[in-house]
Parts: C-alpha cells; structure tokens; sequence
C-alpha cells in the first residue's frame, strides 16, 4: 500500500489530536502469560498508554496476543494488593478480616517464625509456587532453607508432558522442545487449545498452513487451534493412548517406521534379557566397557549382529542389528531387541480395537497412520548441513521427516498420561522426527540425558536443621533408590512426591500440599507460603473442601484452637480467593514494575537454533507498599542467614535482586549465573563468565533478551551431536556429552517394576503399593482406563468433563482485567447437541452436572464441535462472589462456575485414600472426571434470581486497595 | 430495532400537529369555498394552530432526548442534499413557522385581500400560509418516513407504503384532534372534521394492515451464510465476542419476548383504528367527551403501533449479535 | 484513487482476540478515545470497541467447522452510514477512502449506524458520540514511527498475520493480490454497500494416499525377516494340479 508520507496534523483534521505530552518507549517482557513475548511499554507522562510487541524480539517478531494488550488493565487494576496484611485477630480465614502493617512488620514476622522451624524441623516450613518460572530462585531459597517441601504449579498443569517425554527422548514440548512447523508437512496437534509457547506458535501455525501444510487436530473438542485443523478427529478424553498404540500397531505393520533412524538412535535394536526367572529380566544385557561414574547410560549395551549372526557391542562399527527376532545369548540367556518387545506390545493394539475405545472410525485411525507414515518416508528434508554423530561418523546432511506433533494437557492431565506421553513420543520416534527438520525441535538446555541428572536426596537425613537441604528439591530419579523416603518406605515431603507413591513425580504434588498438611499425613507443618497459587479456587481439586481445611482447626490436644495448618502466608499482586485465607499477604508487583530473569537455569525462552534468557526491567515505578517476590525472598534468606545471602561473617551479599542476578554464581567462580549473555567483566562471554556488573545495562539495550544462535551443524540431532554435545559440555550446559539415546523400551521404569517384583538389590516398595508399581511401570507403554473410571459407575455417569482455558486468558492469571472479562464474562457447559437433546436440555437451560464427588448447577449450551460423550467449559473464568474486587454480583460469580468442584483430589485407593494423580507422575488427573447432567427442577428454577451454584459468602476489598470505578474512560481525552 | 421513546413520541406528536394543521386548512378551505360555515378564526384557527404548535414543540423537544449532543443539534441541516434527517430538521422548524404565522395572522384576524382568484375567490395571507403550510406538512411528513423508508436493509421500513402510512395515521390523529377541538370552538365543524377524520382513519387502517400483511410476508436479503460469507445451511453463531452486551446489542433489538410483540400488534390495531372510529362515529353530533377519548385512545394506539414500527424492523446487523458464550 | 482496507483470512484465525484488545488499547489511549467501559468491574460489563472476534459453529458433528470471524468497520466504497448522517460527522475520506466520524460534529443521532447492515458503529455511551474503527488512522501516516510500525494496530499484533492491509484500488498490493488469488469475498454483498474489507475462506490441504503406495520395495520389516518369502516345503498349486 503506502500511500504518500504525510504530516499526522493534516490527517487529524477531524480527530483530535493528543496534547504534548512526554512520550517514551521502554522495553521489557511481557508476563500476561508464561509465553513472555518482547514488548515495547509506550509511557505518556509515565503513565503506559499502549503496549506493542517488540519487532526485533526473537520470540514474538513483534505480534502481541489479547492479553499482552489488555496489560495496561493489570497494572492500573482495583484487584491490586497494595499494601502488606495481616488477618486481624480473631478473624476466620475466608472471612478477609485483614489489617495493614508494615514491611517491617512482615519480614520480622516472618524472619522469626520461619528462623524457629529452620532451627528445629525444615521440614515444616513448605514453599509451594503457582508459577514455574521463577524456579530458580524459589527453589533454590528452598533448598537454602533445607526444606524439601517445595514445588512449582508442575504437578498439577502439565507433569506427564514432561517426564513421559523426557525419560523418552531427553526433551518435551513446552519451553524445552517443540514441533518445527518452518519445515514440517504433516502437523499433528493432540488436545492442545492453547500454549505456553503462545504466540511463536500461532505465528508458526498460521505460515504453515499458507506453506500448504497439512494440519490435524485430534481433540474431543473443536476450539482455537483446532478450529483451521484441515481435519478435526474427535476423541472421547482420555483414550489418546489408545489412538496412538493402535497407530504404533498400524505403522510397525506396514513397515511405515524409519529403521535406520530407529537403530542408531533409539534403544530399539538393543537386546533384553526375557528370561523371566532371571533377577535381570526386563533389563538391557550389558558387556564390560570402560565407563565412569555417571548419570548418563554408558553404551555397554548389546545388538544382535545381522552381517555376523552374533551379539556385538551397540554401535559397533560394520553392524547392522536385527530389530526384530529372538536370539540366545552364549551363555543361553534368551534376549529379544526391544523393537521386538514393542511389536510385541501393540499387537492387539489393532484400529479396531482403539476404535471402540476412542470413538475414532476404524479408517481415520488407519488413515492417521498412513498419513503420518507416508510423509515421513517420502517427503524426506535433505539440509546441506555437515555434522558428526557421537560415533564419530560424518553425515553430509541432515535428514528430515516433516510430520510434527504437538501436545498439551490434553494428553498430560489423565491418570493414564505418562505411558500415553510415552506413546507419543515412541511414535515420534518411530517416524524418525526427533530433533530433524520438520519434525520435534529440542531448545536448550535440552536435550538431557534420560533422565536429566539432577536428583533429590534419598535419605531423609538430608533435612538437618540449620542446614541446607543435601541435594536437589525436585530431581529425576533413575531407580527406586534414588526415591526420597524415609527407612520404612514412607515419603518424606509433605506432597509424597519421589515416594512409592508416585516415584517419578518430578515437579510434585502441589494439589495434594493442602490436603496432606491438613490430615497431618504424612506429618503436620507449621508454615505454608504460596506464591500466585489460586489454591482455594481453581487452581485445586475439591475447591469447597479445601477451602474448609485452610480454615479448619484442632479440636483436641495440645493445639486446640489452633488451625490446623498454623501459619498461612500468601504473596500476590491480586486479590484472590486464596488471599482471604492468608495470616499474612505480601503484596507482589506486576511484572512492568520489577525486575525479572527468565533464566537458562528455570526455563529460558530459547528457541530451535540455540539458547535465549531474556529479563524485564521495570518500566513503571513500584505501586503503593508493593515488593517483588524476589526482593522478599532476598531479604528473608538475609535475615535468616542463609548461605547464599550472607558471607561466611554472616553479612549480607546482596544488595537486593539486581544485585543478586549479577552477582549470584552457582558455585563461587562457576560463572554460571542466572544469566547467559553478556557475562564476563566487560560482558564479552556469554553462557559462562565472571559476574558482569553491568548485565542489566546490556540485557536493556539489547530488547531485553540474549539469544545465542548455535552453528548450523549443532542445531539438530542434538542427542547424538557430537559438535553440540560437546559444545553444551564446554559451556557447562550440560555435564556428560555422551550420546542420548531415545528410549523405546524404558529400562528406568522396568527398575522400579522390577523393585516391585522382589528382584535385585534396590529398594523395595512397601508391600501395599507392590501391585501398583509393578502395573503400572511398564517399561513399554500400555493403554489402561483412568484411575478414576476404575472406581466410577460408567453407567451412572455416561460422560466425561473437560475444561479449556480461552486464548484470551489462558495464563493471564487475572480475570479482574477489565477488557479481557468483557469478552469472557462468565462460562457455560458445552454439550453436543444430541446428546443435551436426550436430556431434554435446550441451548440456555440451567443444568445439573453432577460427579461422584460433588455437584454444579450452570448453564448449558449446545455445540457441535464437541465430541457426543464430552462436555467442557472454560476454566477458571468463575469466581467466587467478590473475589478479585469484582462486585458481588458480577458475571463470574452468579453465572460463572468452577468445575473443580466435581473433581476429588483423591481417589479411594486399597490401602487408603491415593492422590487422583498419574501413579507414575503424580500428574493432577483432572481430565479424568465422569459426570452426569440433568436439568434443574422446576421448583428450583422458579424461584428468584438464578445463579450457578455452589456460592460462597461475598468475598469484599482488603484495607489498601483502590475502589473499583463504575466507570472507566483509560487514559484519553479528559472525559466530560 | 430497539424503540426509543424520544422517537415515537417525536413522530406521532408532530404527525398529529401536522394533521391537526392539515385539518385546519381544510375546513377554512372549504369555508372559503362556501362549503362550510365560517367558524370563529380567532379561536378555531388561532388557538388551533397553538395547539399545533404546542405538539410540534413536545415533539421537538422529545426529540431531543434521543441526541447525544443536543447542544450540536444546529449542525444537523447541513447534509439536506443526502440525508431526509437533515431534510426532515429543516422542514419542521420552516413548518413550525408557517403554523406560527398562520396562527398568528388568525388571531390577529388579518385578512387583507392580496389578490383574487377566478370565482371570486379572495386570497389573504391565512389562505398563502395555509397553502404553504399544507405543503410543508407533507414534506414533513414525507421527510419523516423517509428517514425510515429510505434504509433499505431495514426491509420492513422499506417502502411507500411507510409514506404512506406516516401520512395517514398524521393525518387521522391530527383531524381526530381537530374533531375533539372543534367540538369545543367551532361545533358546526365538528361532524365534518369526525366525518374526515373517519375517512383517513379508514384508509390509514387500509395502509397499515397492507404494511403488516407486506411485513409479516417478508424473507430476509440477507442471512448468517452472507453474514460472514460461507456456504453451508447450518451456521450458528457460538459467540459475539463479547458477553455483557453492547451498543449493537441495545441499539437493534426491542429486547422483548414475542408474545409482547403479539400483543402490542393486537392493541395498536384496535386501538388507532376501530376503537376511535366508533367514537368518532358516535362523537360526529359534538359530544366533546367522546371525541377527546377517540383521539386519546387513537393517539395512545399510535404510540404502541410506532413502538411496533420499531421492534418490527429486524436490523441484518443483529445476524452477527445472536448468542453469548 | 487509493482505497485502504483490511483483508482478514480466516484460513488461520485462531480466534485469540490479540485484535480486539490491541485495538482497544491503542484506541482508547490515542485520538478516538477514549473508549468508554462501564461497569469495568460489576455485573454486564460493556464498552466501546471497534473490533470483535465472533464465532460460528458450521455443519453437525462430526463434520463440524469451528469459525473465528473478526468483524470491524468495512469502509464501504459506497458507505450507506455517510449520506444519512445529517451534520456530516460521517465521512469517507477521498484520499485513501477511510471512513471516518468527526467527534465534534457528530450529535449522537445514531441514524448512521441504522443505516450499516454490519453492526460497525458503536456510540460511546460516555461521549455520545458514534465511534467506529479509524483503521488507525493516526498510526498509518505517523511519520514518527518506523514504515513497520505504520500500520492498524489489529494488524501488527495479530499473531498469524490473518489481517493484512493495503489498498485494494492497487492491483499489485499484497491485499489485492490476496483478494484475487485466495477467493478474497465482501460481506453481504447483496446491499451494494461494496465493502473495501475482504474476507479469505478456508482452504483445505489434503493427502492422497494410493494403496500402492504402501507396500514398497524398501519396507524395513524385510530386513528384519518379518515379510519372507514362503519356505520351499509349504504347499503350493504345483502340489495339487498338473494343468
């Protein structure tokens, strides 16, 4: 277009134009969701006027999403907490009775309390954070502190996702991994509505699609992404690990699979012993090669030769393993590849038989695995890129199969996840995409080895007090003795997490904090601090229930009187249902008021070609008595003298968190540090370096953000890159540069079955969870109905209940924001027409959904874009009457509902009451829920106003805070 | 269409001047023509044409209510090459000055002959403001229905047959007016006046059931598929994209359930048409009490039929506006 | 003679509203604003903005197409909503055919937004004025701001570029060539409002998979013996018949 450069005045003819005022532009990074885009702050007289993505960004090439818009709705928002609270004396928690004191006041009461438990028990001070991107930070004051109970919101969002595909490929979706839609074909997205990686993937989708690409969205509900799939395939929730095993099945019947893929980078060709009387069954057999000690697997194990007809070492050079057969070792031991075992495995996993679970026509199924088959074996990428193997071989290029997936709760969130995640990623594989052209894609700091090194403690004298924490807070066990329990078995977290239980739970079970700490099981605490967790609404199962237990007290002993969790802190920039229940609020900033790093040592922003961290500086002053989390964390760990805040004089170390990101190296003269770029004295290394003091100048005037583009030749087949591994070695990215082969068969899983069975020399469960590891660890994946639909009357409750976050506040965190609730003011259970007409339930009709665990009156709505057996509605958009200083009477509480009510955060189990989790991962199972639906009595709906129920008492504004205006004319013209 | 108050009361209250004035003219014609007797001008024309003047005024006034700066309301003459509401802001104050006048040169009984036309004829300046109030009056009401007329997506406003009709029911509530009025200051006008008035509320009852039949056979132009332009004959819209509603939301739709709309549509048609006829009929000997309620009942009947007017129209606009979620 | 408009593909629009807030921001702090929210924080929250996301369900399960429709302003080349406007404060701009209201002269009537078939205008219920989208009129010729920047802010934010603008009098722009390579269509065009705002329709990529295509030569399953051939002792028509 361009018509010819004019001057602005003439064109404001007839709109007025803006008085002179001072205008600036400030960089930072956005926060309204974890996608954290670059954007730019317009200021006019300080105040923001306008917020625009930053064009020479990396992530967002200068596009913002809904929420990045409606920022400016954040930071001037009457939810904010402005001020420190305490609960006045006497006062219900729930009731938000608070009073304002000091900062002063604050820290000293907390510096007191929490320096009593460091003293005595660590154990009983548990930090429990709804954001997982400051992880590094809150985990690390954790550890400082010596507690091992800490978690981030992993847990309960998206757990499975990442275990089922790290302890597989060594990288997952999300911040550490995705599908490279630049390149690929096919595109494969399963029950993904919207995601992390927000608006790069919109980006990506939009140009593949106008590459004629072929995109595919296999979801029980037809939404956001969904809604431009060229085909929409229709899932009941829950049965993708069907879909993908009968797919498995159908590829490795027509020898659709990539072999030479398979057999140099994946464990398919390696034997395993099948002697079932043998200690060793089920694990790899190995030969002697010299090895050190370490987390990563040595290559000792074995494949059956085809040129020689013998076992030869794995990679051996010249050999060429049969992926199928069975063989005798010399010593007669009988061994099958694991390639072999898979086959096995899938065999009745046949279309028909996933059809009738799924709910998928027999041909799609069919079709879905000749399309993903075909494309990856005929419209092979060729890259001109010379790169080495680990072996040493040399390679001219650098092979792709377009066909990319992607995934997200969808699959995560379901009792049955990690051996469905497991699925996913083995077909992945299978089609030979990992790290390749137009397939998955790692960021760094992945790949890592499988699993990843860090592990937590496993003996419960780690917890000493006084005494930093010995290991990491959450780690990725390799084998039961790498557990975190105490003598007999028991867990020693409070969220059982590295237990029996749930052995693999490597982000912990924040859903089940609350309600353990409440039942003292496995032991009482004394202090919980959440950060930005709703965990009195929707961010917990069981919401009415819980929110009794926060305000429960003894009735007997010792205590009586006493709440049951005694000391309750919660830190957040808004108004909440969960701050009501707080003893103490700390009031958090927003993210244009603070600094913050999004860092290599948390979960950076990096992207295919190499690592990115990036920062946010702030643009707006401070509001009222507001602290960044951060700064508070500093100061309590000052005052309580932890190691990593004062010298060995006991002195402070760290002026405050600018000071701290500078200066804070991981070991003293590691150079690492919780920022990449511009490290060294001049900030002339990156990576690795001495502190730099003036990091935060360079990050500013470099977009806030540092972006280090690997060479060519490291950007793919990184697990099995020699150039990259050793890159990521010399950068200290990674410890061992070992190749990182995929695992079809998971020898990790088969130890902890193994465990179960009686055999070897580790750990063993206890005698009442035998059964559920040796079920549910298989080493190859395996398709089970949900924990919950083994204990739910099928017939009594026919479907199955879902939730979606809309685009326009998935992670916004704040429903209080003026525009964004304008366009989702309240929700509505989406049923399939036909299936609502059975009921008798018109479009409008107030309804029941009713699950074994509790009931919901809302509203229904009829769709035929969801899939007959499913209904959903978007979460979190109910409130709680008043909650985030919104009128009693708003949308969100009278027509808004929360289905969490209907969801239990426990199942019961055999021995007791179990957490509703994945039992491998701990995963939240909160996609697993069946209900009924019925319309509401006529008595019920004749009376009076309706509303959805439960309602709680009307929550109001705390001491401090803005009065809400009736009226908002932002920022323009002096209204009249 | 969502029926704003300001509005019905603006076009029926200057429909029932504009007519009351028509009626006015009318009989001082017939009068000059010998047909009628000659009644008192000074209280006949004169206090008829402030009460005229009066309505004008409400209406005027009412009409202010529906602007969002009435202090601008100057401004809106400026497009009468284009727009019938400049057109019609131009002529209902030229009108309201021709009323003024007439009236005026009544009261003052100021009849200088200017000239004479064939048949002795005299012409004095009640009988050219007359003439040039009759013209206005129509333009006037021509003006006004066009506003609607002319908006041819509104499909049920888009047509002569709203002329028409504006028209008409002006004119059957201004002579029904001028019956009850009469009745009090010229009697010996009364039965001729009900006598028209009866005729034109006959034949507006001919023209509105016409526009009724003609509305009630309509098939919309437009549909959700040229709405948004796919081709499919099941489209349902999810959502509007916003939830608490909106000017397109209030602007469009009357808001009511159906059955409101049924029962509007039964009262105005009873109520503008054979409940004033009978009065009127009954009323024609004079009785004062009995043309005051035709004209009551009538005029109420209007304000319902012109808030039917409104609700009736369906916007294409209210395609994109169906359902919240 | 210049025409600008917006073409907005529905091929890839998600529905993520980026265009509706980013409009709102940038509106109600810039030259047409303020645009007015009333009860921001209470029951029914409304308020002016001049671009919505909207969505349509398409067809019956399971055939069902799931549509994101933004609908702004259209900037008819034949506006309906400009001659019915009595003071002027509607009016196309002959330079680049935007069009406009003039706050200061608009009364309030509401009469042009009678006369739109689309829904486009709103009244901002604080001002009284009818307010519309400008196609960011006071972004587009900001010489102030670097060519990129110059565009509607609907524009810049949207993620998947599903709104392109330009002049679609210029058979060269990218929105003409969009318009007539990808079946760009107005919306109601049996009004003759010719709106300069297209939309694209959805297009579909499918595979064609021949049965053939299946079975090959390089199938991996030979080398691992799981497609041999029969053994030479089983049973075959030679053991049976002697023709």
């Amino acid at each position: 277009m361009c018509p010819p450069a004019q001057v602005v005045t003439y064109l404001m003819q007839s709109i007025k134009t803006p008085s002179p005022s001072i205008q600036e532009v400030k960089n930072t990074t956005c926060y309204m969701c974890a996608c954290r885009c670059g954007i730019r702050v317009h200021l006019r007289d300080g105040v923001v006027r306008y917020i625009d993505g930053n064009p020479d960004h990396p992530l967002n090439k200068g596009v913002i999403c809904a929420k990045g818009s409606s920022g400016i709705m954040k930071q001037y928002s009457p939810a904010r907490l402005l001020k420190p609270l305490k609960r006045k004396a006497g006062a219900e928690r729930g009731a938000g009775d608070f009073e304002e004191i000091s900062w002063d006041e604050a820290f000293a009461t907390l510096a007191e309390r929490l320096g009593k438990i460091r003293a005595t028990d660590p154990k009983k001070f548990a930090l429990f954070t709804g954001r997982d991107q400051m992880q590094a930070l809150t985990g690390m004051f954790a550890r400082q502190f010596g507690t091992p109970n800490y978690a981030a919101h992993g847990g309960f969002c998206s757990v499975n996702m990442a275990a089922g595909m790290i302890y597989t490929i060594g990288g997952s979706f999300w911040e550490f991994g995705g599908p490279d839609l630049d390149r690929a074909k096919l595109f494969v997205m399963i029950g993904t509505a919207e995601d992390h990686h927000s608006n790069p993937l919109k980006i990506a989708l939009s140009k593949f699609k106008r590459d004629g690409g072929r995109f595919i969205s296999i979801n029980p509900v037809r939404t956001g992404y969904s809604a431009i799939a060229d085909e929409w395939v229709p899932i009941r929730p829950g049965t993708d690990g069907a879909l993908l095993l009968a797919i498995i099945h159908e590829i490795i019947a027509t020898g659709l699979y990539d072999r030479d893929f398979l057999v140099k980078y994946s464990n398919a060709g390696q034997l395993i012993n099948v002697s079932e009387t043998n200690d060793e069954f089920g694990f790899f057999v190995r030969t002697e090669v010299p090895t050190e000690e370490a987390c990563y697997e040595p290559q000792d194990k074995l494949w059956w030769d085809r040129n020689t007809d013998h076992a030869v070492v794995t990679h051996t050079a010249g050999a060429d393993p049969y992926l199928l057969g069975e063989f005798k070792l010399q010593d007669g031991t009988p061994v099958k590849p694991a390639f072999q075992l898979l086959q096995e495995r899938v065999k009745d996993y046949t279309p028909e038989w996933a059809s009738q679970i799924t709910g998928i026509p027999v041909e799609v199924i069919r079709q879905l695995a000749h399309e993903m088959g075909v494309t990856a074996r005929d419209q092979k990428i060729e890259l001109p890129i010379a790169w080495t193997d680990s072996w040493g071989n040399e390679h001219d290029t650098v092979t792709g199969n377009p066909v990319a997936f992607h995934a997200m709760r969808g699959l995560a969130a379901h009792s049955n996840g990690f051996q469905t995640i497991r699925a996913l990623a083995i077909l992945m594989s299978l089609l030979g995409t990992i790290d390749r052209p137009g397939g998955f894609r790692h960021k760094a700091p992945f790949p890592r080895p499988i699993p990843p090194c860090a592990r937590t403690p496993n003996d419960p004298r780690a917890v000493q007090p006084n005494h930093p924490l010995d290991g990491m807070v959450l780690g990725w066990p390799s084998d039961p003795d790498d557990l975190f329990v105490n003598d007999d078995g028991s867990p020693v977290r409070l969220d059982k997490a590295f237990s029996w239980e749930y052995p693999l739970s490597v982000h912990g079970l924040m859903h089940n904090a609350i309600t353990n700490a409440w039942r003292g099981d496995p032991y009482r605490i004394d202090t919980l601090l959440i950060f930005m967790a709703n965990m009195s609404w929707n961010s917990t199962m069981n919401t009415a229930e819980v929110r009794q237990m926060l305000n429960d007290k003894d009735t007997e002993g010792p205590n009586a009187g006493e709440f049951k969790i005694p000391f309750l802190v919660v830190c957040d920039a808004f108004h909440s249902e969960m701050t009501a229940f707080a003893d103490l609020i700390l009031p958090d900033t927003t993210y244009l008021e603070r600094h913050d790093v999004m860092s290599m040592l948390d979960r950076p922003i990096s992207e295919f070609d190499g690592p990115v961290d990036s920062v946010r500086i702030p643009v707006v002053p401070v509001s009222g008595d507001c602290k960044p989390f951060q700064e508070v964390l500093i100061e309590i760990g000052t005052r309580l003298k932890l190691p990593a805040f004062v010298t060995k004089e006991g002195v402070r170390k760290f002026r405050d968190y600018p000071d701290f990101i500078i200066n804070y190296e991981t070991e003293p003269g590691s150079g690492i540090g919780f920022l990449a770029g511009w490290r060294g004295k001049g900030g002339e290394k990156f990576l690795r370096g001495e502190p730099n003091p003036n990091q935060w100048e360079m990050y500013a005037k470099n977009n806030c953000v540092f972006h280090y583009e690997l060479p060519k030749s490291y950007q793919y087949m990184r697990n099995w890159n020699k150039g990259y591994l050793e890159w990521s070695q010399r950068n200290r990215i990674t410890r061992y540069a070992e190749p990182i082969l995929i695992h079809i068969y998971s020898e990790v899983l088969q130890r902890f079955r193994s465990a179960a069975q009686g055999k070897g020399l580790t750990r063993k469960p206890p005698e009442h969870l035998k059964k559920r590891i040796d079920t549910y660890f298989d080493p190859l994946p395996f398709y089970y109905d949900s924990l919950e639909a083994q204990v739910t009357d099928k017939h009594k409750y026919p479907l199955a209940a879902v939730t979606q976050r809309p685009m326009a506040m998935y992670h916004s965190w704040d429903s209080q924001n003026a525009w964004l609730r304008q366009i989702h003011t309240h929700n509505y259970l989406y049923v399939n027409t036909r299936t609502a007409l059975q009921q008798g339930i018109a479009d409008g009709d107030w309804i029941w959904v009713e699950s074994q665990w509790g009931k919901v009156r809302c509203m229904a709505r009829h769709s035929e874009a969801v899939e007959p057996g499913t209904v959903w509605t978007w979460n979190a958009i109910g409130k709680a009457a008043g909650a985030w200083n919104l009128t009693p009477d708003a949308n969100e509480s009278q027509k808004g509902f929360l289905l969490n009510h209907l969801i239990s955060e426990e199942l019961p189990g055999a021995n007791g009451r179990i957490s509703n989790s994945d039992p491998i991962t701990g995963q939240a199972a909160w996609y697993d829920v069946r209900v009924r639906i019925y319309k509401v009595g006529a008595g019920e709906t004749a009376v009076g106003v309706q509303n959805t129920s439960p309602q709680f008492e009307p929550m109001k504004p705390y001491p401090g805070m803005k009065t809400r205006s009736s009226i908002l004319a932002f920022l323009g013209v002096k209204a009249k | 269409m969502h029926p704003a108050f300001s509005v019905i009361l603006l076009t029926t209250l200057i429909g029932a001047a504009q007519g009351l004035f028509l009626a006015l003219f009318t009989a001082q014609s017939y009068a000059a023509f010998k047909l009628l007797p000659q009644p008192d001008a000074h209280a006949f024309y004169g206090q008829g044409s402030l009460l005229a003047l009066v309505l004008l005024v409400a209406g005027l006034g009412a009409s202010f209510f529906h602007l969002g700066h009435p202090e601008r309301a100057w401004r809106s003459a400026a497009m009468w090459r284009t727009s019938w509401l400049s057109r019609e802001v131009i002529v209902l104050p030229a009108f309201m000055g021709v009323v003024f006048l007439y009236g005026l040169a009544h009261w003052l009984n100021w009849h200088p002959v200017l000239t004479t036309l064939p048949g002795e004829l005299p012409v004095d300046p009640t009988a050219i403001l007359g003439v040039a109030g009759t013209l206005f009056a129509f333009a006037l009401f021509i003006c006004t229905a066009m506003i609607y007329a002319c908006l041819k997506f509104l499909s049920e406003w888009h047509s002569p047959l709203t002329v028409i009709n504006y028209i008409l029911l002006g004119g059957a509530s201004g002579f029904t007016l001028a019956a009850a009025f009469a009745s009090v200051t010229a009697p010996e006008l009364v039965s001729f006046l009900a006598g028209w008035a009866a005729i034109i509320t006959l034949l507006g009852w001919i023209g509105r059931s016409a526009s009724l039949y003609r509305n009630a056979r309509l098939k919309p132009k437009s549909s959700l598929q040229t709405a948004i332009g796919i081709k499919h004959p099941r489209i349902v819209q999810k959502t509007q994209g916003f939830m608490g509603g909106s000017f397109n939301t209030r602007e469009f739709f009357h808001g009511q359930p159906v059955a409101v709309l049924r029962a509007v549509k039964w009262f105005f048609v009873l109520a503008v048409f054979p409940l004033p006829l009978l009065l009127l009929l009954s009323g024609m000997q004079g009785r004062t009490g009995l043309l005051v309620a035709a004209f009551a009942v009538q005029y109420a009947g209007l304000l319902a039929e012109r808030w039917f007017f409104f609700a009736q129209a369906n916007h294409p606009q209210n395609l994109y506006y169906q359902s919240i979620a | 003679m210049t025409q600008l408009a917006l073409v907005i593909d529905l091929n890839v629009c998600v529905g993520c509203q980026a265009c509706v807030t980013s409009c709102k921001e940038w509106n109600t702090a810039g030259s047409a604003g303020p645009m007015v929210d009333q009860n921001p924080y209470g029951a029914d929250p409304t308020g002016t903005f001049f671009n919505r996301v909207q969505t349509f369900e398409v067809g019956e399960f399971p055939n069902t197409e799931t549509v994101h429709f933004p609908k702004s302003c259209l900037h008819c080349e034949d506006p309906p909503c400009v001659p019915v406007c009595p003071t002027g404060a509607s009016y196309k701009r002959k330079e680049d055919g935007i069009v406009l209201v003039d706050y200061d002269k608009c009364i309030g009537c509401k009469y042009c937004s009678w006369a739109c078939p689309y829904g486009a205008r709103e009244l901002d219920e604080q001002q009284q004025v009818m307010k519309k989208c400008t196609l960011c009129v006071d972004r587009i010729y900001d010489t102030s701001m670097t060519e990129d920047d110059r565009k509607p802010s609907c524009v810049k934010a949207c993620p998947t570029s599903a709104r392109l603008f330009g002049d679609i009098h210029d058979p060269q722009s990218a929105v003409s060539i969009a318009i007539r390579e990808s079946g760009g269509y107005p919306l109601m065009p049996e009004w003759g409002t010719h709106p300069a705002n297209h939309y694209l329709p959805r297009r579909k990529t499918r595979i064609k998979i021949h049965e053939d295509e299946l079975e090959r030569a390089d199938n991996p399953l030979k080398v691992d013996r799981q497609l041999p051939r029969p053994a030479m002792n089983e049973p075959t028509l030679d053991d049976v018949t002697t023709w």
